[in-house]
């Protein structure tokens, strides 16, 4: 047990492996942003609220039907993908001729009519939604004591960015989607349903976030506010590694969870800004981000 | 501003010739959060509090007629000075009340000393509004940061809790909470292991309650509020902290907030407040009323709603005492403070010179699930704090009103 | 280049500047009747807001730049002159230049950080900037934290004027307002408003020009943000408070809807939009209380798609004149 800048490396190490586990739910969430900038030019302000909506479809899929946690993982992204689905054929689908500026603004709309919905129909303070049975209690690693829920969402987690990767980066039809968006005219003269493509990867974009609302369901406050407070740093998570780039949004997701977390070792009280000031000078130095293409 | 509910008095009581009837006219503004994070501890239950202390006045008592109406400050300091302007010059309002979220309250506590109007604070929490932020136009309700820190220190102290880490919000507030429990503690003899403070609104406490957890204090004091409460207890739970043997101490926790948490995780908290929905057949009672007159079926009051009914009914009973005709914030105030208070939710107070009410407090602990009988069963007393103790002696504050 | 605008109409505008100075006219008469009609503090809280509205209007549409932190300015300088007028006892006309200043300042640090990139990495680091104002602004203990700054004393302008009086104040508020709105005219309606303009619908093409783009966005960015920073000085002295809710991201978000509402790239658009707005925020509580946010977010979702041209554009486009 030894010291490093007068933290014990006990605790030290204890930081490390929590910061690697918000940076799971960083890196879920800005995959999910990824996906629908660099496949469809949309700055998707709602992914917050498309995350908090993930988390109350566990709730209300526990308590209207009694399936638990894990028939929600699955059950709540697809309900949710499919509202996503129908914002963008009703919503979306005029605005992709026009300015990023529009999408974003119109999803900010979205966000603020689905936090205010939820507020007035559930409150403001929260819903209960607790740690399955299966994954409670954890053990005691020597250096901190790591929840089982925790391990299993940093597995999770790395299953579904390096299945998302994989697919997008080294499939067919990861392919077809990257033609699509440099090249929509063209890859629809091969017969491909390039408007079908696009809103099916936007379904898939916010259903990425709902399951990361599923996820952090049992373990943050179920709140309608949930999604505001995160969306923030989500976005800059997304830029500093690159608004089109899959891996990008991944490897600065983990990166800045456990820069996030050693920052709440040694200076707690700078913790939320950290995060703003590396967004301002990777900014400054690397437009494109660390892995962007596009500047 | 104009969803009035003219409450009025029957015109034929008087046609009849009730001879010393004389007509009292009042209206009160019910000014509250109903969009946002208050919501729930204050907003449209506030609404229907208002609605049912008016209306078992005024059937006791036909001739003072009163009107309200009700507005959302959207917890904005700006909207709730433009709307406290408003209602004292231009809608003839006599007296706010509610008003949670300090900053605001102290707002509307300046709007009224400068229009000699009145404001009966019951959803803030600043202590200052009887400190040194006083003045003879407020009246503080049920509860502040003094009492909160005071009920639930002492008592946990004498209980055995006698070392404490603090996971303190980095704001005023938090660092005011911290001080005033770390106080109270030394003073009964327990001693402060150490501090950690985080920003507002965080998601993630692991890192700070690892750090509480290695400091290996009895009990886990949490200086914050609303969503970093609940979002340290929930996952508090989840590191097994209360299991491993510390206390959670939770020190600005509403009937709300233990809802939203759910007893699995909430069990065994510790908390102080000024009124609980299930803790006699009167406030049960009160509580089907409260839900009839208009407050969500699912939600429980809180001490909040609680002490708009009270704080309305001894108003009334102030305007009924003083008789017809206009009366000036001060000496409405003046009245009030001179008359003890009495009502079916908080039973017998008094209102001290600085503005503060004096009721008892308690000490509550969440059950555990096997314990809670049906929906809302949340707590068990653990200590009643009698009203003289419970909250800041009066030579304390610095309110100007008092030190002479 | 990235053009958030659509060009109004494609026919040449028929009265051009006849309908500007018309609608000039017609709104100072307006403002000068109002305040014996509604109640004051309304329209002076609603007039401060169309100075921002219409100062945030003119980056993005004049310049063609989105800042989605501009509520830094306003909020610093809403600090900064609660401050001067409270703790340094400066009259109401010292401290709303403090608070100016200020903003102003804020601009150039900020400006220069953030002018280097476009579109959406330009608004992503203003909207950093202001986080990271906005955290400062929380701990430090000058602000007064969640309580913010209260009890600002409204003072006697230049010693004399008592603006406690509330009608005095409105006047003074609608001179700031008026001299502040003429001010961004003249700066649209002149060679470097030209410029700005040029910049927005082609940047390569205006440096291909000769000039020196970087200089002209850097100077419109300050002075944005120093006539928002005006806005907010006033605003605290108005409502004699300054809290956390000024440096927030949801007032950065409320300023865009301002302007969406009224028309980006017109110039009455944004006074039209605050007022809009602030009527909403103000009356629309008791009636609707928790549906507000929802509310606004269908407006945003509205105009985006149905009304881009906000309220003054789609009327300047039915009456085929500029607004």
């Amino acid at each position: 047990m030894f010291e490093i800048f007068g933290i014990p490396s006990q605790a030290l190490f204890g930081q490390l492996l929590i910061g690697l586990i918000n940076g799971s739910f960083y890196a879920l969430l800005s995959l999910g942003l990824a996906v629908i900038f660099g496949m469809l030019n949309i700055i998707n302000f709602s992914h917050g609220a498309q995350y908090m909506m993930g988390a109350f479809a566990a709730y209300l899929i526990l308590q209207y039907s009694g399936l638990g946690y894990w028939a929600a993982l699955i059950v709540a992204p697809i309900l949710v993908g499919i509202t996503g689905i129908i914002v963008e054929r009703f919503f979306l689908q005029w605005l992709y001729k026009l300015d990023h500026l529009y999408g974003l603004l119109l999803t900010f709309g979205l966000a603020l009519i689905i936090e205010g919905v939820a507020r007035n129909y559930f409150g403001s303070a929260g819903l209960p939604y607790t740690v399955p049975e299966s994954l409670q209690g954890g053990r005691n690693l020597g250096f901190m004591f790591l929840p089982n829920y925790r391990a299993w969402v940093i597995v999770a987690s790395l299953t579904i960015c390096i299945g998302t990767w994989f697919v997008i980066e080294r499939t067919r039809l990861g392919a077809y989607l990257r033609a699509a968006t440099e090249n929509p005219t063209l890859v629809r003269a091969f017969g491909i349903n390039v408007p079908r493509m696009i809103t099916l990867t936007y379904g898939f974009g916010v259903a990425l976030a709902a399951f990361a609302g599923v996820m952090a369901a049992p373990i943050y406050n179920v709140s309608p506010q949930m999604g505001s407070e995160l969306i923030i740093v989500v976005f800059a998570v997304v830029v500093i590694g690159g608004m089109g780039s899959i891996l990008g949004a991944i490897v600065t997701g983990f990166g800045l969870g456990v820069v996030e977390g050693l920052t709440k070792v040694f200076f707690p009280e700078a913790s939320n800004t950290v995060i703003f000031v590396i967004m301002a000078i990777v900014l400054l130095v690397r437009p494109a981000g660390l892995f962007g293409r596009r500047a | 501003m104009k969803k009035s509910i003219g409450l009025a008095a029957l015109a034929a009581v008087l046609a009849c010739g009730g001879a010393n009837a004389q007509q009292v006219n009042v209206k009160i503004g019910v000014l509250s959060d109903m969009s946002s994070l208050y919501a729930d501890i204050g907003g449209p239950g506030s609404v229907a509090a208002a609605k049912l202390a008016i209306a078992d006045f005024t059937k006791d008592h036909p001739n003072v007629k009163v009107e309200m109406i009700s507005g959302d400050h959207q917890n904005k300091p700006d909207i709730g000075t433009q709307i406290a302007n408003q209602w004292f010059d231009t809608d003839k309002v006599d007296m706010i009340i509610d008003v949670p979220n300090s900053g605001v309250a102290l707002a509307v506590s300046q709007v009224a000393a400068q229009k000699n109007k009145i404001f009966i604070v019951s959803g803030a929490a600043a202590s200052t509004l009887t400190g040194e932020k006083c003045n003879a136009n407020t009246v503080h309700w049920t509860y502040d940061t003094w009492m909160l820190a005071n009920g639930t220190g002492k008592a946990m102290v004498k209980t055995g809790g006698d070392t404490w880490f603090f996971l303190t919000a980095d704001y005023a507030f938090g660092h005011a909470l911290e001080a005033d429990t770390a106080a109270v503690v030394e003073k009964n003899g327990g001693k402060v292991l150490g501090k950690v403070r985080h920003p507002l609104n965080t998601n993630d406490f692991s890192s700070f309650l690892l750090q509480a957890q290695a400091s290996k204090a009895k009990v886990i004091g949490l200086a914050n509020a609303g969503g970093d409460t609940i979002n340290s207890i929930k996952q508090a739970a989840e590191f097994g902290i209360v299991k491993g043997g510390q206390s959670l101490a939770g020190l600005l926790v509403f009937a709300s907030d233990v809802a939203a948490l759910g007893l699995p995780t909430a069990q065994g908290l510790v908390l102080t407040e000024t009124w609980y929905w299930d803790a006699n057949d009167a406030n049960r009672d009160w509580t089907k009323r409260w839900h009839a007159a208009g407050a969500a079926a699912a939600k429980y009051p809180t001490m909040i709603h609680a002490g708009v009914y009270s704080g309305i009914t001894h108003y009334l009973k102030t305007r009924l005492a003083m008789g017809a005709g206009e009366h000036d914030g001060k000496s409405v105030v003046a009245k009030m403070k001179s008359m003890p208070t009495d009502d079916p939710l908080f039973g017998k107070g008094e209102i001290r010179a600085d503005g503060r009410v004096i009721h008892p407090a308690y000490l509550f602990e969440v059950k555990k699930p096997s314990e809670s009988k049906y929906p809302g069963d949340f707590y068990k007393l653990r200590a009643t704090i009698p009203a003289n103790e419970a909250f800041r002696p009066l030579n304390e504050g610095k309110c100007p009103l008092v030190s002479g | 280049m990235e053009r958030v605008i659509d060009p109004l109409t494609k026919k040449p505008p028929v009265w051009r500047k006849q309908s500007e100075i018309i609608a000039f006219v017609i709104m100072v008469i307006a403002l000068v009747v109002a305040p014996f009609m509604v109640y004051p503090l309304f329209l002076m809280q609603a007039m401060c807001f169309a100075l921002f509205a219409c100062a945030f209007n003119l980056l993005i549409g004049y310049v063609g730049l989105l800042s989605f932190g501009h509520a830094l300015y306003f909020g610093w300088a809403s600090y900064l002159s609660a401050y001067a007028a409270k703790v340094w006892g400066f009259p109401p006309e010292f401290a709303i230049l403090t608070g100016t200043v200020t903003a102003a300042f804020c601009g150039i640090v900020a400006g220069s950080l953030a002018i280097r990139r476009q579109g959406i990495y330009f608004a992503m680091i203003t909207l950093a900037l202001a986080q990271m104002m906005y955290f400062f602004a929380l701990q430090a203990k000058f602000t007064g934290g969640e309580d913010g700054i209260q009890g600002v004393p409204r003072g006697h302008l230049f010693g004399l004027i008592d603006l406690r009086n509330e009608m005095t104040m409105y006047f003074v508020v609608l001179a700031i307002f008026l001299a502040g709105f003429v001010f961004i005219y003249r700066i649209i309606h002149s060679p470097f408003g030209e410029v700005l303009k040029a910049i927005r619908e082609n940047e390569v093409r205006t440096i291909s020009l000769g000039y020196k783009t970087e200089r002209y966005k850097l100077l419109a960015f300050v002075l944005s943000a120093t006539l928002a920073g005006c806005a907010g000085a006033t605003k605290a002295i108005v409502l004699q408070i300054a809290s956390l809710t000024d440096v927030n991201w949801p007032m950065s978000g409320e300023v865009v809807l301002m302007a969406l509402v009224g028309g980006l790239g017109t110039i009455f658009g944004p006074v039209a939009g605050s007022f809009v707005i602030v009527a909403m925020q103000n009356f629309l509580g008791e009636h609707v209380g928790e549906w507000v946010t929802v509310i606004q977010g269908g407006i945003f979702v509205a105009c985006v798609l149905l009304f881009r041209r906000g309220i003054i554009g789609e009327l300047a486009a039915l009456l085929r004149i500029r607004l």
